[in-house]
């Protein structure tokens, strides 16, 4: 089974190496997202680190979904799917291997895109800043896990991109909700991040563990 | 008397009996004044709205185990009775919020949280909307389970950030004391929206069984069409 | 070697991906070797219209990636490769391929593992002559060694020689059965047989 996540992984990456697909276009709508904010949301130095928590996760939530959207695309365009589910290799090591690339797909975007944020709303954390990191990556893959999941969802539905974060977005509320409060909790250093923290520990476990028990009912449901 | 005609008596006279309760033998509310009385009607719903979800998740689960059809009638009925008493919800707490402290949406802790089951539960309904392939129900009731175990999710995360930024709470905080006659009408509606549910999930199964044997019966009909054919041998 | 014939909409389709575990039967039920389709993953092979291929990879990451679904190594993929005809030191990606190459390179992936059943449908779709050729010479050898195969075909005339026994499918059963070899069929009783319910 790890050798079957390893090589999934490692093809994954690689195609996304040689096509830049889902990279690129990522990368292209943050920007995007992050200027028009700037535009729509033009705070005091104050005020912004108090809503930068939320503007930064409500843009990378919008960016993720872009890379979600793409999850099985290539799957799905020669049927490829057809000839996993055919094959004895586990089911759950096609959807780890799937998560785990979605993860570094937006955790790059994240690492790319903070500067910019510090950037437009002169950030500069209070708190702890090895907390962000740990609420990015607790955060990310609550959105990731669970998008991954419903992507696969979504494949047998029709309007299929508009699917996704339509019966993602609600479900994902508790963990926005953590990530945005974590997050100007140390930007601000106002309020302590770690009932959040441990709010996003439960919500991961939980929802990984629900991923892992129904992916492969999700991928034979024909 | 048909079945469904002594159970629409059976409610009918609690919700007449509820409505009494609630408008003359309930005594007004010190603050609020006469618009309290939409409590009895708001909150009975957001527990009535949770039973259905809670059979929701239960027939989901059984349906994933069993794959049986009625269970999958069952989960679709209780769903969307749950959506509609949760709308119930959400109209009737800015009714109340409005007059009483001038503002139309309370960031309140039940009140936000029935908003995110009712997004939750409308979801499942649009993903069994727009589901393509014959497997519509396994699809819909894996998000059920999914959007089930989020529940407790929701009513922490939200109670406490609402701690962290509270606001106006509607129907009186947790553990604030209740007169006694006013619980007597709450419990009173409370035990008729139940009982109101309780029809509208049978009347909805009822119809949803229909569709499901009609439909058996299209793929029959189309199935015993095609004419015998001789099998040829050596 | 069994060719399996029928108009559109038939159920042929159905059937071979009923077989293959991909679709639960509505009604009835499957044996694979005296066991259920998804408990003898190891001895089925399955190959679709579609390429089942990823497009931006070369034949061999192909095949390696394929291959490593079933714990097979680089020595057996690039066997295969040549099996079917092509170069595995080509690294041309399969996008850039034609049809034929392409199919060819599919029905490698199919039989990486050494399946004792082979569930082919349509394979020879679009296909020029020689590729054609190529590989039912290739499913003969199969055949031969030992192996069964369902090949869903539009084109019959292919399998002349070749194949065991033909199926003729309409409306989601099977409707004929005839040898293709020996003596003319005669008709020695009719009897109704519904093999397999096929779902639309």
């Amino acid at each position: 089974m790890i050798a079957v996540l390893r090589a999934t992984l490692a093809k994954d990456l690689r195609l996304e190496w040689r096509s830049k697909d889902a990279v690129n276009s990522m990368l292209f709508f943050a920007l995007l997202v992050a200027v028009i904010f700037s535009f729509s949301f033009d705070p005091t130095a104050e005020e912004s680190r108090r809503i930068a928590g939320g503007l930064i996760w409500v843009a990378f939530l919008f960016a993720a979904v872009v890379a979600l959207n793409q999850t099985w695309a290539r799957e799905l365009r020669s049927q490829v799917l057809d000839a996993y589910r055919v094959s004895p290799a586990s089911p759950n090591a096609l959807f780890l291997a799937k998560a785990v690339g979605n993860f570094l797909f937006v955790a790059l975007l994240e690492v790319l895109m903070t500067p910019l944020f510090i950037v437009f709303y002169n950030l500069r954390a209070i708190g702890p800043v090895w907390q962000l990191a740990l609420v990015a990556a607790l955060g990310t893959w609550a959105l990731v896990v669970n998008g991954t999941f419903f992507a696969a969802m979504s494949i047998r539905t029709r309007s299929r991109e508009v699917m996704l974060p339509l019966i993602l977005f609600p479900i994902s509320i508790p963990a926005l909700i953590a990530m945005v409060q974590a997050t100007t909790g140390i930007l601000t250093g106002e309020l302590s991040p770690r009932f959040w923290i441990n709010l996003l520990l439960v919500y991961d476990v939980v929802f990984t563990t629900a991923c892992l028990v129904l992916f492969e009912t999700v991928l034979d449901a024909e | 008397m048909r079945k469904a005609t002594v159970f629409a008596l059976i409610t009918l006279g609690l919700l007449t009996w509820g409505l009494h309760q609630a408008m003359v033998a309930a005594p007004t509310e010190a603050t609020m004044g006469d618009v309290q009385r939409i409590f009895y009607y708001h909150v009975p719903s957001a527990w009535t709205a949770f039973a259905c979800f809670l059979l929701n998740f239960v027939a989901s689960i059984v349906y994933l185990f069993k794959r049986g059809q009625r269970a999958d009638a069952f989960a679709l009925s209780t769903a969307e009775v749950g959506v509609v008493f949760c709308t119930v919800v959400l109209v009737t707490g800015p009714l109340w919020a409005k007059p009483v402290w001038g503002i139309w949406w309370t960031w309140d802790a039940r009140l936000t949280s029935t908003l995110v089951l009712w997004l939750i539960y409308v979801s499942y309904l649009l993903l069994r909307k727009f589901s393509t392939s014959g497997q519509t129900p396994v699809i819909a009731a894996v998000l059920a389970v999914f959007g089930f175990l989020d529940v407790p999710l929701v009513y922490w995360s939200i109670r406490i950030f609402r701690t962290q930024h509270p606001q106006p709470v509607v129907g009186g905080g947790e553990g604030s004391g209740i007169d006694a006659q006013m619980f007597q009408a709450l419990m009173i509606n409370w035990v008729a929206f139940m009982v109101f549910a309780a029809m509208l999930v049978w009347l909805r199964f009822r119809l949803e069984r229909a569709r499901q044997q009609v439909n058996e019966a299209y793929l029959l009909r189309d199935s015993a069409d095609i004419p015998q054919r001789m099998k040829v041998s050596r | 070697m069994y060719g399996v014939q029928g108009d559109n909409g038939a159920g042929k389709s159905t059937l071979l991906r009923v077989i293959a575990g991909l679709i639960e039967p509505t009604a009835g039920s499957v044996q694979v070797f005296g066991r259920k389709p998804r408990d003898a993953k190891r001895s089925l092979g399955y190959m679709a219209h579609a390429s089942m291929l990823y497009d931006e990879l070369d034949a061999v990451e192909n095949l390696l990636y394929f291959g490593g679904l079933y714990g097979v190594g680089r020595e057996r993929c690039e066997e295969a490769i040549r099996a079917v005809g092509l170069d595995p030191a080509l690294r041309r990606r399969v996008g850039q391929y034609s049809q034929g190459m392409r199919q060819r390179l599919s029905l490698a992936r199919a039989v990486i593992h050494n399946p004792a059943l082979l569930l082919l449908d349509e394979p020879f779709s679009n296909v020029d002559a020689h590729s054609a050729r190529e590989m039912v010479a290739l499913l003969a050898r199969m055949r031969d060694e030992g192996r069964t195969v369902f090949i869903v075909t539009h084109q019959p005339a292919l399998l002349e020689g070749v194949a065991d026994e033909f199926v003729s499918m309409e409306s989601g059963m099977i409707v004929a059965r005839w040898p293709a070899r020996g003596a003319a069929a005669t008709i020695e009783s009719a009897r109704v047989e519904r093999t397999q319910e096929a779902r639309r």
